[in-house]
């Protein structure tokens, strides 16, 4: 057993220490260099028409404006469906269901459907939603399909947002006559707003950067939809993401496109962080009141 | 108090969506009137100017005219799928027939050639394209092969590749791996990567089928897409792929097969002997389509539409 | 609080009795929807991937090496895919989970404050970026560099078949670039959660700061970093669109050179266009994938029970 003081120690200290620094190294000039490099390659292709017209063979130009509205449509879609249901879930487990085996039984396989890969979820989705359902590509068999994955997100996060408030709030208006529902809707979801506000934004985090679950789901559509009526239409029709985009045109080697995409990409992971971090300063001042 | 307000809040609500799609439906209508209006007045134009010519200008004047009449009202959606080696076509095809129908919508997948045809007799979509002639069996479940175009299969190179002639034979011990280097083909010393597409294209059936490598390939790589194939072969010094000839640009180097050249010449000649259909099928005849198909079909047969194939590199079907 | 209300918290019995219950049943239902969705994958899963196992059978699908589906005389042996997934993993997390937590390692501990400000942040941000990203990353930096060094291992070799750089290395290197960034966030998370005293306990005894991180801190943020593990192994593994190109998708042993096919990529090049049995093929190859995954999470599960039981 080898003394504190001994020399030996230091040399194997010394070792860890520039082993560590190595792999900081590394991964530091390894992360900085990627985000630096997609943005000197894209930046390029990121214009005006590229923002805001559709891809046209006849014209030869690219435009990415249907695909940013495909993906604000699978967004906006996905979360009407999945925020109802994940508060809803989180509530029941918090607020109304008993500790035991059924409690452990949910709280089980929300845990499993996270950590399943997408392209099961996309599988599924594909053979369930667009053959089962007879939906085929379209919006609303993307959304549908990312619900389940988003779901355990927003599930957890409302659950810790509904931990955190304190049971004098729910005994004091229980206490005033108030019924277990009134109580829920006008303390605890209040309360708890910031943290279930984080998980959906983390939700669309997830939604924007998914792609093997849109693949055989939402499919490649990219025109814009058309106006009146062709805005809800839109839903059942297929349209291809920003993330879809990106890798149709890796695979066809239209390389200042994809750069294109994917510097927008960094720019709302970027925006949504930003965001979150703002969101999680409002929720600490909540709590230290 | 706080009850009625959120009802309020409701019934305005509605009442604005309401009011936001009956707009829409207006403007549409005014957009169609409008455009019935610029139809008239082509054809007043159109009139005047066939009244010098002969009958049967005028009776082909006549039917354009009675068609543009038709197709200002058309509306409704198409949906095709299939073959990626068809994406220039039906892209272009797609944009301009929306531009001549505002009020149709075409929207295509691109999932391979084997895929359209299951999506279309599935009934699943319209239309559905394929790189290849339609097989026994899916003919016999009711598809229709209703073949718009005709294209070249070019066998592509990287640029810096000495050699620009293949044999079949070459071509045949390449793809079955037993000739491995450039140098046994009078060449440079590199190694030959072999590129190819997915087991469902249409490219690769018809490309197999036609050299006689069926079953037999061994390939590198096998890409999902024409786009694919193209990148990785102007990419990759010393790789040979198969690629549709609408396609292709000058980032690879088409070689010359038997001595012929890949061009649309040689290929209506027939001394080119890689070209296969461009197939656009349907569950059951044409005429049993609904009436956007039919549009769509007429407008392919038509001059405009021969224009818009042979404006992507393909050569039309008479 | 409003005193006007018209919805009076003394209200209506029969009124609150039916909202209550009404709530109460739509929250159940909302979690029960949750179960379902779990249980309906793994039945659809099951359902979908087992006819094929009988039809071609289970040793010709699981230890079979012949992927030819579209043949004339059609086999399905999928045992290269597994073992290229299985390889392809673990290498990959071999790659990236040393480098990742020791770069966690310098961020809570070792680094100087204001470095740290600028790199947390950057891992935060490609943490989250899609993976698609990683993968057009991969071709257009990796792909030309396998491809030269391709050139010079195999200059003389009769046999290799030359892929131009898409092969199982490329694929490996991308995975591990990938994971960095979860494994580096997590592992810091639960370094910084360590309880300082711990932390001061270890150095007043005398023992160094390289001392006290491995000795002491390491083991206590073990969960933490297990977690990090078992998110960086889910990623890995489930990766599909970031490798589908890099990886070559020819289907051959798992050699660092060869062109290979994971079960992800498997999936993804022939889903489109798959039929029949083949289709059915497809669906077998999903559910072992989920199968492998199933037992990751168990096992890793496990591990971690047993090391806080041992605490």
């Amino acid at each position: 057993m080898s003394s504190i003081k001994s020399s030996k120690i230091r040399l194997s200290d010394l070792i860890l220490k520039i082993l560590i620094n190595i792999a900081a190294a590394f991964s530091v000039v390894l992360l900085i260099g990627i985000l630096a490099y997609v943005f000197l390659k894209g930046i390029g292709s990121v214009n005006l028409t590229f923002l805001t017209t559709v891809t046209s063979t006849l014209k030869g130009t690219v435009g990415i404006a249907g695909n940013i509205v495909n993906t604000l449509y699978i967004i906006v879609i996905t979360l009407l469906i999945a925020t109802p249901l994940g508060v809803g879930s989180a509530i029941y487990l918090n607020e109304y269901a008993k500790p035991g085996k059924l409690v452990r039984a949910i709280e089980f396989t929300t845990e499993t459907l996270s950590g399943i890969p997408s392209i099961i979820f996309g599988l599924f989705g594909m053979m369930f939603f667009g053959t089962g359902l007879g939906l085929g590509y379209s919006i609303l068999t993307g959304a549908l399909t990312l619900t389940l994955m988003v779901l355990p997100l927003i599930t957890r996060n409302t659950q810790e947002a509904l931990k955190t408030v304190p049971d004098s709030y729910r005994s004091g208006a229980l206490g005033m006559g108030a019924t277990k529902w009134y109580m829920i809707r006008t303390i605890l979801l209040p309360s708890a707003m910031p943290g279930i506000v984080t998980g959906i934004i983390l939700a669309i985090g997830r939604i924007v950067g998914e792609s093997a679950a849109l693949l055989f789901t939402a499919g490649s559509g990219y025109l814009l939809p058309k106006g009146g009526m062709g805005i809800l239409k839109k839903i059942l029709e297929s349209g291809g993401t920003l993330t879809i985009q990106l890798y149709l045109s890796m695979a066809k080697a239209e390389y200042s496109t994809a750069f294109g995409i994917a510097v927008i990409l960094l720019l709302i992971v970027l925006f949504i962080n930003w965001i979150t971090k703002v969101l999680a300063k409002k929720l600490d001042v909540n709590n230290m009141e | 108090m706080r009850k009625s307000k959120k009802i309020l809040a409701l019934i305005s609500a509605a009442a604005m969506t309401a009011g936001l799609m009956a707009c829409g439906a207006t403007s549409q209508e005014t957009a169609q009137t409008g455009q019935t209006q610029e139809a008239a007045d082509t054809q007043a134009d159109a009139a005047q100017d066939v009244a010098a010519e002969d009958a049967a200008a005028e009776d082909t004047t006549a039917q354009e005219e009675a068609s543009q009449d038709a197709g200002a009202d058309l509306s409704g959606s198409i949906s095709m799928a299939g073959s990626t080696s068809m994406e220039k076509l039906a892209n272009a095809v797609a944009e301009s027939f929306m531009a001549k129908y505002p009020g149709v919508t075409v929207t295509a997948e691109f999932t391979g050639s084997s895929a359209g045809i299951e999506a279309v007799t599935a009934g699943s979509v319209d239309i559905g394209n394929s790189s290849r002639a339609l097989k026994e069996e899916e003919k016999a479940a009711g598809v229709v092969e209703n073949v718009v175009a005709i294209d070249g299969i070019a066998v592509v190179v990287d640029p810096a590749n000495t050699v620009k002639d293949l044999t079949k034979d070459q071509l045949i011990a390449i793809y079955t791996g037993e000739t491995k280097n450039w140098s046994e083909l009078g060449g440079e010393d590199a190694p030959i990567v072999v590129i190819g597409r997915e087991a469902g294209s249409g490219t690769r059936g018809a490309f197999e089928e036609l050299v006689g490598v069926e079953d037999a390939c061994a390939y590198a790589s096998e890409l999902d897409s024409t786009g694919a194939v193209i990148a990785k072969v102007a990419s990759t010094p010393g790789a040979i792929g198969y690629a549709s000839l609408d396609a292709i640009d000058d980032t690879v180097t088409a070689v010359a097969l038997e001595g012929v050249e890949p061009t649309v010449e040689n290929i209506k000649a027939g001394s080119y002997f890689l070209s296969r259909p461009f197939v656009m099928a349907t569950k059951g005849e044409i005429s049993e389509q609904n009436e956007t198909v039919q549009a769509l079909f007429d407008y392919l047969a038509s001059d405009e539409g021969k224009a818009v194939i042979s404006g992507v590199g393909l050569i039309t079907v008479d | 609080m409003n005193g006007q209300e018209s919805f009076s918290i003394i209200g209506n019995r029969k009124q609150k009795s039916a909202v209550e219950k009404a709530a109460q049943g739509i929250f159940t239902l909302c979690a029960f929807i949750a179960i379902l969705a779990v249980a309906s994958i793994t039945a659809y899963m099951i359902m979908n991937g087992t006819p094929a196992l009988f039809k071609v059978g289970v040793k010709e699908i699981l230890f079979g090496t012949l992927w030819k589906p579209t043949a004339a005389g059609p086999s399905f042996g999928i045992l290269y895919v597994i073992l290229t997934s299985i390889i392809g993993t673990t290498l990959a997390v071999i790659l990236g989970v040393p480098i990742g937590l020791f770069t966690a390692i310098f961020l809570a501990e070792t680094a100087p404050k204001r470095l740290a400000a600028v790199v947390k942040p950057a891992v935060e941000l490609l943490a989250g970026i899609p993976s698609v990203i990683y993968g057009l990353l991969g071709i257009m930096v990796l792909n030309p560099i396998m491809y030269k060094l391709e050139l010079a291992v195999f200059k003389n070799s009769e046999t290799h078949q030359f892929t131009g750089g898409a092969n199982l290395l490329s694929a490996v290197l991308v995975l591990a670039i990938m994971i960095l960034p979860t494994v580096i966030n997590i592992s810091e998370s639960a370094l910084r959660s360590v309880p300082p005293q711990l932390k001061s306990a270890s150095l007043a005894l005398g023992a160094s700061h390289i001392q006290t991180i491995f000795r002491v801190i390491l083991p206590a943020a073990k969960s933490g970093i297990v977690t990090a593990i078992v998110l960086g192994v889910g990623r890995a593994i489930g990766e599909a669109m970031a490798i589908t190109l890099v990886s070559g998708s020819s289907v051959n042993i798992p050699l660092p050179f060869n062109s290979v096919r994971f079960l992800t990529t498997a999936i993804v090049s022939e889903m489109g266009y798959a039929a029949g049995v083949h289709r059915q093929v497809l669906f077998t190859i999903g559910l072992v994938l989920f199968v492998f995954i199933m037992i990751i999470n168990v096992t890793l599960n496990k591990i971690l029970k047993k090391g806080d039981v041992e605490q």
